[in-house]
């Protein structure tokens, strides 16, 4: 470090030509990179060794049940919406072998999972998968039994995060406080500028932790000037205001739990395939299931836990059958805690507005239609919620 | 071989031998399991043709004749474990498209002397017969869960089979939606898992090998399989190795009533 000052530190300007330097600074920090890519005709969250795994001139056009990776017209290198893959599976793997049992002289042996990745950067993630992040702390490391596999991912990160100037129409960031800039948690928040303009495009760097610090003073960056703050703020404000899906937090908790009954529950449930995709793409759902998997051959037992979904009948399975038989029961169940419910249970919403469930929704459900209906109260057919609690 | 080594048998019906093959193909496990067990019955592997009594059966194939429905109750007697292999042997397979046709006709279109054939109506899974204490579905088996079966018959403990459908899968496998992101129609919002989301991890839709989830909203798919290919594609992706399997076939009356 020379002469600057923290100040001078905490926030600068680094050319777009040398986002590189970034990631040698990360590196040089002792972090490998995980962040968005180009895979499979998506953009999704992959190992990052240099700005040219980056998704640069790719976006994406997103709408309910589909998605689609276009072309961009610049050359920015985050010009897109919620990636296609979750930055979850880094923190909550979609399948842990939580330990492996196997026989030793006779006794048995228990061998934990004790896999720590150490020291990882999340680069590029949103506004709203940081508060995913939050969500996912709150009911995975701040419980009364921490999580131990989240614990050993979540550790060590640094999360560096890049303020959205492109929402797809499935967004609603707006509408669920976390987005379209950079929230808390992050320890660095990027903004991309003027990436249609190869002279001025550029990163507006601010670092809000010791660590954030110690990675942008290894960057060769100019300090940021007013100019470059207001840039800032009007990609922000523009992409706020392409944002058109809405969500009307005042009192739905509530009115989704007087709705219990309301007859949209079955409408939803004649279009809903119960495939899990949306629990699955959701960057705050934690459901798991936990089985063994024997190797008699090996001698091994592990115990196995994997992502599960509160779509499959096997999920609400207790003895003699399953608590939640109906589609139109466990949509309702799903919608119900994201939106209601998680308030009573971690004192937050469960959704962070990303979207995803709604783009990658085979058949395009949108959830913040079928909750708006249900909070809309009664239908003609249906008259006052009677209070029946029938999951049937 | 001791007296307490398990008796195995590996037979087949109606099908292809392909997840007999499947078996055939635990390279690395297979010398475990032969030592595990006493193979005594398994033409498919040029094995030994014994007798039973068995204490597990492996079968593979649907029921298309009467000498085959008669010998499927035989070798369900001698079995203390009949495990079904396959969708041959657990929906009927590909020949069940005859159940919805004229067996006679599809057979006088074929053979130049389909007199000399003595065949049912219809192609019918194991279960349709006699009782089946376990079923893996697939066209073919998946490995991994054959030898979890395997597995747990030798530890003595129920098998574990996730009944998660394809999206869970392809979603845990971190494989983008090739439906929603690339408009390959895919059958698997419908299909029981198992496979592990295979054939969508090579950029393929599901062709529905395992047949229906626990809950297939066949009319929903139906509807939006039809924004990327017509009628009759939607009504052929439902037909084929689980064509008659309930929550497949009614796809059939699905595009009668609505053209």
């Amino acid at each position: 470090m020379t002469s600057q000052t923290l100040a001078e530190i905490d926030r600068v300007v680094l050319p777009a030509a040398g986002l590189d330097d970034l990631f040698d600074s990360l590196h040089a920090e002792g972090y490998p990179v995980l962040g968005p890519t180009v895979r499979d005709g998506a953009i999704v969250i992959g190992p990052i060794t240099s700005s040219d795994d980056l998704p640069r001139g790719w976006g994406d056009e997103q709408d309910a049940g589909v998605y689609r990776l276009v072309r961009r017209d610049d050359d920015a290198y985050f010009g897109f919406a919620a990636p296609a893959g979750t930055w979850k599976r880094h923190l909550f793997p979609a399948h842990s072998i939580l330990w492996r049992a196997r026989v030793v002289r006779g006794a048995p042996v228990i061998e934990e999972n004790e896999d720590h990745p150490g020291r990882r950067a999340l680069v590029g993630i949103r506004g709203c998968d940081l508060a995913a992040v939050a969500v996912q702390d709150r009911v995975l490391l701040h419980g009364a039994h921490p999580d131990p596999v989240y614990s050993a991912r979540r550790a060590d990160l640094l999360l560096v995060g890049v303020a959205c100037g492109t929402p797809a129409s499935t967004c609603f960031c707006t509408s669920m406080g976390t987005g379209p800039s950079v929230g808390g948690g992050a320890d660095i928040a990027m903004t991309e500028l003027d990436a249609e303009d190869p002279a001025r495009h550029r990163f507006l760097l601010e670092a809000r932790t010791d660590a954030g610090r110690a990675v942008v003073a290894r960057v060769s960056a100019r300090t940021a000037t007013a100019a470059d703050d207001d840039a800032a703020d009007a990609v922000v404000r523009r992409a706020g205001s392409r944002i058109t899906r809405t969500v009307d937090n005042a009192g739905l908790p509530e009115a989704l739990r007087a709705g219990a009954e309301h007859p949209r529950w079955d409408d939803v449930a004649e279009r809903c395939l119960s495939c899990g995709s949306c629990t699955m793409v959701c960057p705050t759902c934690f459901c798991t299931d936990v089985r063994d998997e024997p190797n008699v051959l090996a001698g091994t037992d592990d115990r196995v836990r994997v992502w599960a979904s509160c779509f499959e009948l096997g999920h609400s399975y207790l003895h003699g059958g399953s608590v939640r038989p109906s589609p139109s029961a466990r949509y309702r169940q799903w919608a119900t805690h994201k939106f209601s419910t998680w308030w009573d249970q971690f004192g937050t919403s469960g959704c962070v507005g990303c979207g995803r469930c709604i783009a990658w929704c085979p058949v395009g459900i949108d959830v913040t239609e079928e909750i708006r209906a249900v909070a809309a109260g009664p239908t003609q057919e249906q008259g006052v919620a009677d209070g029946r609690h029938d999951d049937g | 071989m001791s007296a307490s080594t398990p008796r195995v048998a590996v037979v087949k019906f109606a099908s292809c031998d392909g997840c007999q093959l499947t078996l055939l193909d635990c390279e690395d496990e297979l010398l475990g399991i032969a030592g595990a067990v006493d193979i005594v019955h398994f033409l498919e592997a040029g094995g030994p043709v014994l007798s039973g009594p068995y204490d597990l059966a492996i079968v593979e194939g649907s029921i298309t004749t009467a000498h085959d429905a008669a010998r499927i109750r035989e070798l369900r007697e001698q079995a203390k474990v009949l495990v079904s292999i396959g969708a041959c042997a657990t929906a009927g397979g590909i020949q069940a498209l005859r159940n919805a046709a004229d067996v006679q006709e599809y057979a006088s279109v074929v053979y130049a002397h389909p007199e000399y054939l003595r065949t049912l109506a219809t192609s019918t899974p194991i279960s349709s017969h006699v009782v089946v204490d376990v079923e893996l579905r697939g066209c073919p088996v998946d490995k991994g869960q054959l030898l979890h079966v395997i597995s747990a018959y030798l530890l003595g403990r129920p098998p574990r089979l996730d009944s998660s459908p394809v999206c869970v899968e392809c979603k845990r496998r971190g494989t983008t939606c090739v439906l929603v992101a690339h408009g390959t129609p895919c059958l698997g919002p419908v299909t029981h898992g198992g496979c592990g989301a295979l054939c969508p991890a090579f950029d393929r839709g599901c062709f529905g090998c395992f047949g229906p989830a626990d809950t297939v909203n066949a009319g929903a798919l139906v509807g939006r399989l039809r924004h990327d290919v017509s009628p009759g594609t939607v009504t052929r992706l439902f037909h084929t190795f689980a064509t008659d399997a309930p929550g497949f076939r009614e796809v059939h009356a699905l595009e009668e009533v609505d053209p």
